[in-house]
């Protein structure tokens, strides 16, 4: 599923709405998902799970190419822990 | 500040115009589709955000920590989220960490 998939589901599930609301309401949603992360706050969604930054240290790596050494500098990177309730019905998938 | 379902269904009150009843629906009915869709054992994509996808495990070794005693971890089917590139890079670009820690 893409989040064009996504933004025709909600469409029909809420037919009193204009098209373009479901599309503007995906655009919110995960506009504010990424602007929570990118000031480093958390987001947690009861049921589906939460999303937090991981701290990745600072290393020497290697340029593939020349082999020279590089400082790579320390970053966060973003992380999802699935909720119970997906944790569940991921693995158990109701038949 | 933890952002909430309660918090996403404030602004879609706000910004796209829906009543709140609608708007508290929607968030629910986001997350919804995309639970289903991960039940059904299919990938889903959002651009500019990430992708979540599934991974089979193998059952393996495991052992209660507690008493030492081993006992498999059954197989089992988890969820696994892939920034998009785009998502990376605005942390990455953005943020350096909290001045208090």
């Amino acid at each position: 599923m893409t989040r064009s998939d996504l933004i025709v589901k909600l469409a029909e599930r809420y037919p009193q709405l204009l098209g373009k609301d479901a599309e503007l309401a995906v655009k919110v949603i995960l506009d504010s998902m990424a602007t929570t992360l990118t000031s480093g706050d958390r987001i947690e969604i009861r049921g589906f799970g939460s999303f937090a930054l991981n701290y990745r240290p600072p290393r020497m790596g290697r340029n593939p190419k020349s082999g020279e050494k590089v400082q790579v500098p320390a970053k966060y990177v973003p992380h999802f822990k699935a909720g119970k309730e997906l944790r569940e019905r991921v693995d158990f998938p109701a038949v | 500040m933890t952002l909430t379902k309660a918090e996403l269904a404030d602004l879609l009150f706000e910004k796209v115009g829906l009543n709140k009843r609608e708007a508290k629906d929607m968030v629910e009915s986001f997350f919804e589709e995309i639970r289903l869709q991960l039940e059904r054992g299919e990938s889903v994509k959002l651009s500019g955000f990430g992708n979540f996808q599934l991974r089979d495990k193998p059952q393996r070794p495991g052992r209660n920590p507690k008493t030492g005693v081993e006992i498999p971890i059954t197989a089992r089917r988890v969820v696994t989220f892939h920034p998009s590139q785009k998502l990376k890079s605005m942390v990455e670009t953005t943020y350096h960490g909290k001045s208090d820690n």
